[in-house]
């Protein structure tokens, strides 16, 4: 691994903002693709872009174009759109500011010096962040329940290939959210001195465990972005019949 | 300008084995000042090892006597010889020549604060922003009984050895030229030590947003990429930072906490 990443850094400083950008848009398009067009239910399966959607329909008063799955993809969207990681990628890749760090990279920096606010102007609103965060709560526990869901079938009990990719989707989703930069902050972070309160050294172990999985914070909102994608495109192509979900495990029926 | 004499060698130079292959690399340095200058190409053997500090000083010895470098320790601990190598700031002194073996190595002076001459910039800025910064503060005497748990964040920002990369490769400063607004990230990595000491009680959230102007920061983690030491400091340092920021100004729920419970021990605010 370390040698990819030390070749990943010698190549020109340029693939990686243009990297970032392409995998970031590409994204978007299938993601918008998937929720307006597409259903996310197949079997027990039920696609992480559509988590919520069996227990929820999407109200009358709704307009047409609102679907079930965006009454909710709000809460990842904006968490992710406010992440300190994400914001790095996003303010390389899509604003050039800086799309790199070395000086040739930075002399084509767009904005002249009257015009860069940093995060105090439009940007400051990624302060919300913590809210997303909050609001992440009920959608890792959807996913969890979702994920649990993915081995009961009509007629009994299994476990299927694509139950391992539910897991493992949810597993690196809750990595990242709670590897996230306010939730650390939230446990511990805050505080200036642990042995000073009741609890304290709680809130250390939770605060230094959280920075270890914070330390990894980038991989995990990458491997998480790309496991949704996985997850849902595993779910299509067995609804299609194109692959069959092997059970590996069968039980009862 | 490339010359190969056999001159005696400087007290930097004279560490370098001369037994080694005898094989050439070129540099191009950066020779002027503030007002103008140009990259100059000189050409040295290559040693085993040989850092591109050992490089410079070498062509310093042999060739060109004039050419200014700061340097102090070569140990990569006092922080001195920090220039820019292909436009991205490095300690001269731990930067090995073979790194950048079939590729070309160009040496300039660090591009955020003026150049004095060649290799050599003007920090002092540096030292007047931390004179500004509110200094540690507390209300017992030293020496303080402190417990590990409390102090365990306090080692890494003070591994910082003020070598000014961070300062340097900042956009903020770099290229926006916002000294007048922005601490830039060495000063956050102080704040953060500051603000984290269980013993200190003083409240500088409002300097850090109003005057340091945590806010111009976008992390993009540039600081960290280049720190030496190895300090994360955009996600130990600055992240925090705003995050306290944020708890002291934009996060309404804690604004009514306060309200309601006053300030808590313990807590970042108290």
């Amino acid at each position: 691994m370390s040698s990819v990443a030390a070749a990943w850094k010698k190549l020109p400083w340029w693939v990686e903002p243009f990297t970032v950008a392409g995998v970031l848009i590409a994204f978007g398009i299938y993601s918008t693709a998937v929720i307006v067009f597409a259903g996310g239910q197949y079997e027990q399966y039920i696609s992480p872009f559509f988590s919520f959607t069996a227990t929820m329909e999407t109200p009358a008063w709704a307009p047409a174009f609102i679907t079930a799955p965006m009454l909710l993809l709000w809460i990842p969207l904006g968490f992710r759109a406010t992440c300190y990681y994400y914001r790095k990628a996003y303010y390389r890749a899509f604003f050039w500011d800086p799309p790199a760090c070395q000086a040739s990279a930075q002399n084509r920096e767009p904005r002249s010096a009257e015009n860069y606010r940093g995060e105090r102007a439009l940007f400051v609103l990624n302060n919300v962040h913590r809210y997303f965060l909050y609001a992440s709560f009920f959608v890792i526990a959807f996913l969890w329940y979702e994920a649990f869901r993915t081995v009961f079938t009509y007629d009994g009990f299994q476990i299927a290939v694509g139950s391992f990719l539910w897991f493992a989707n949810i597993i690196l989703v809750s990595a990242y959210t709670f590897s996230c930069h306010s939730f650390r902050h939230l446990v511990g972070g805050n505080m200036d001195c642990y042995s000073c309160v009741r609890g304290g050294n709680a809130r250390r172990k939770t605060y230094n465990f959280v920075s270890r999985l914070n330390a990894k914070h980038p991989q995990w909102a990458w491997y998480s972005l790309f496991s949704l994608l996985f997850t849902d495109i595993y779910l299509r192509l067995v609804a299609a019949g194109t692959i069959t979900d092997y059970v590996l495990i069968p039980f009862g029926g | 300008m490339t010359e190969n004499g056999n001159s005696p060698a400087r007290a930097g130079a004279t560490a370098i084995a001369d037994d080694g292959p005898k094989k050439k690399v070129k540099l191009n340095i950066f020779r002027g000042t503030e007002e103008g200058g140009k990259e100059v190409e000189y050409e040295v053997e290559l040693a085993e090892g040989m850092v591109v500090l050992d490089a410079v000083l070498k062509i310093q010895a042999e060739q060109e006597g004039d050419l200014a470098v700061r340097w102090n320790c070569k140990a990569a601990h006092c922080g001195s010889c920090s220039a820019e190598i292909n436009g991205k700031p490095k300690l001269l002194c731990k930067s090995r020549v073979d790194e950048y073996e079939g590729g070309e190595i160009n040496v300039g002076p660090l591009r955020a604060f003026p150049v004095v001459k060649d290799l050599v910039s003007d920090v002092s800025w540096n030292y007047e922003v931390s004179k500004r910064i509110n200094p540690f503060h507390s209300d017992e005497q030293a020496p303080f009984t402190m417990y590990e748990e409390d102090v365990e964040r306090l080692y890494e920002p003070k591994k910082c050895i003020e070598c000014f990369m961070c300062q340097d490769v900042c956009h903020v400063l770099r290229t926006h030229h916002k000294h007048e607004e922005f601490a830039g990230p060495r000063f956050f990595v102080r704040n953060q030590w500051l603000e984290m000491h269980p013993m200190d009680n003083q409240n500088r959230l409002e300097d850090i947003k109003e005057d340091d102007g945590v806010g111009l920061c976008n992390i993009t983690k540039c600081c960290t990429e280049v720190c030496p030491v190895g300090i994360k400091i955009t996600d130990n340092s600055i992240i925090p930072l705003k995050e306290r920021v944020a708890d002291e100004y934009y996060d309404p729920a804690k604004w009514l906490m306060r309200k309601l419970r006053g300030r808590r021990n313990g807590s970042s605010s108290s």
